[in-house]
């Protein structure tokens, strides 16, 4: 039977990312399905019933949601070009940080970007705690994964293409190069790459959405002044 | 390989401790089960979990690995000569994932908001959303097991371990409460599964009775009560 990939997904969800740059790594043809997440298609909403989100890839016919779970089955599905470490010891750490980045780094950094005044304050200092982990994570090691640009890599591909955009929109610095030269030579390397260059998001059009975003969030206090 | 090579810091009334438990039972691997004092952490649980600082952790042969969905997903990979506990199709593999991480981020965090909830009218509606949670997890069920004992098929497998876990808090939940959440005429799938699950050699040692558990449940109220407000 002729494979069939598609992947369910917005231009921007950091999400879909992961699982675009997972099949382009391994050379597996996909087509991308582009929802509007206002109003979902019924197709997407058949396919993931449980959490109605993006993205879903659906591979001959059958559908599955969640990023992470995704990876681990492309992982499964195309042996060439292995993301995963192959220790399970590795592997376990690989999975912990991946969860940490999603439960953790994620929202407190998306913290920092959306409140204001002693929120953010306090934002801040959660968001380094959590971020601090990621530079000791890349001791020695050019990569998360180690030398070539794995799982790990691309869970938190998010760090590389947001977090330059919420800091130019709110005129902060969160990833210095005092206290991360790690992450931002990662950073870098990672934008490098030329098959992470195949799908990467535009990030004027990035920064037209989170100043967008940002607007529907402004605190009651702060419009009533 | 020698008992001390492996080791599992962990308390007996944490469903996430029974995951790798149940686990390490159907690998038949013996452990050292450390036993961390209510209320306080060891030097040891700090140390190989500054992270989160949080039970469970596995420590393997001086090395931990944390989070009980992870530990049980390095138990299936590293004595691979003992029974499967997630399946060889990765279809399937992403399917029971999908479903444990359900169960972690939606099912467990609702269930545990009935005792949390103020009043009746909050009450009723955390229940609700209980209640079409395990509608979702009966439907999963007969997906999963395709008329079979477990959610694994003939054996308990890696959803069966992340749901069952919860079932002690669930009983405990519905005694405090007077409720009938895992219903036999709403859920008769996982009406059933829950009594084999439970009764399964490899579960049977590590579900603490509801009695205790639900004891314990008061004492960790009254401490939760009897803490000081937050900032």
């Amino acid at each position: 039977m002729a494979e069939e990939v598609k992947v369910f997904r917005t231009w921007s969800s950091p999400f879909a990312f992961r699982v675009v740059w997972a099949l382009q790594f391994k050379g597996v043809p996909y087509e991308n399905i582009y929802e509007d997440l206002s109003e979902k298609s019924s197709l997407l909403l058949h396919y993931n019933p449980i959490h109605k989100k993006v993205p879903v890839l659906v591979h001959n016919g059958k559908p599955l949601a969640e990023s992470l779970v995704i990876l681990e089955y492309i992982e499964e599905t195309w042996k060439q070009t292995p993301l995963f470490p192959e220790d399970p010891y590795e592997r376990a750490t690989a999975r912990f940080w991946a969860r940490f980045g999603d439960d953790q780094v994620l929202p407190s950094v998306f913290g920092v970007f959306i409140k204001q005044g002693k929120e953010r304050e306090e934002a801040i200092v959660t968001a380094h705690g959590n971020l601090k982990y990621l530079e000791e994570e890349l001791r020695g090691k050019k990569f998360f994964s180690g030398e070539k640009i794995g799982f790990l890599d691309l869970a938190f591909g998010w760090v590389a293409n947001l977090v330059s955009v919420f800091e130019e929109i709110q005129g902060l610095t969160l990833i210095d190069h005092e206290k991360y030269p790690l992450l931002l030579a990662w950073i870098q390397n990672f934008m490098d790459d030329p098959i992470i260059k195949e799908s990467w998001p535009p990030r004027d059009k990035l920064i037209t959405k989170y100043q967008a975003l940002l607007g529907s969030f402004i605190p009651k206090e702060a419009a009533e002044k | 390989m020698a008992k001390s090579e492996v080791k599992l810091l962990g308390a007996w009334p944490s469903p996430f401790v029974m995951r790798p438990r149940i686990a390490l039972n159907i690998k038949a691997v013996e452990y050292d089960f450390l036993e961390e004092t209510f209320g306080s952490k060891s030097q040891l649980l700090l140390q190989s979990n500054p992270v989160h600082k949080k039970i469970p952790v596995l420590i393997h042969a001086d090395k931990p690995i944390c989070e009980s969905l992870i530990i049980v997903q390095y138990i299936d990979e590293v004595w691979t000569s003992a029974p499967s506990i997630l399946p060889s199709d990765p279809y399937d593999r992403a399917i029971q994932r999908f479903w444990a991480a359900y169960v972690d981020d939606k099912f467990f965090p609702t269930m545990r908001g009935i005792s949390a909830a103020q009043g009746e009218e909050a009450k009723k509606a955390v229940v609700e959303q209980v209640a079409e949670a395990l509608a979702l997890l009966e439907e999963a069920f007969g997906k999963c097991s395709k008329g079979k004992a477990f959610f694994g098929g003939d054996r308990i497998g890696l959803l069966d371990i992340a749901f069952g876990s919860m079932l002690g808090w669930l009983r405990v939940t519905e005694k405090t409460n007077g409720l009938k959440l895992l219903d036999e005429a709403k859920t008769p799938g996982l009406a059933k599964w829950a009594d084999r699950f439970c009764a399964d050699a490899a579960v049977k040692g590590v579900m603490p009775e509801t009695e205790k558990l639900a004891e314990f449940s008061k004492v960790l109220m009254a401490k939760m009560r009897g803490a000081p407000p937050p900032k």
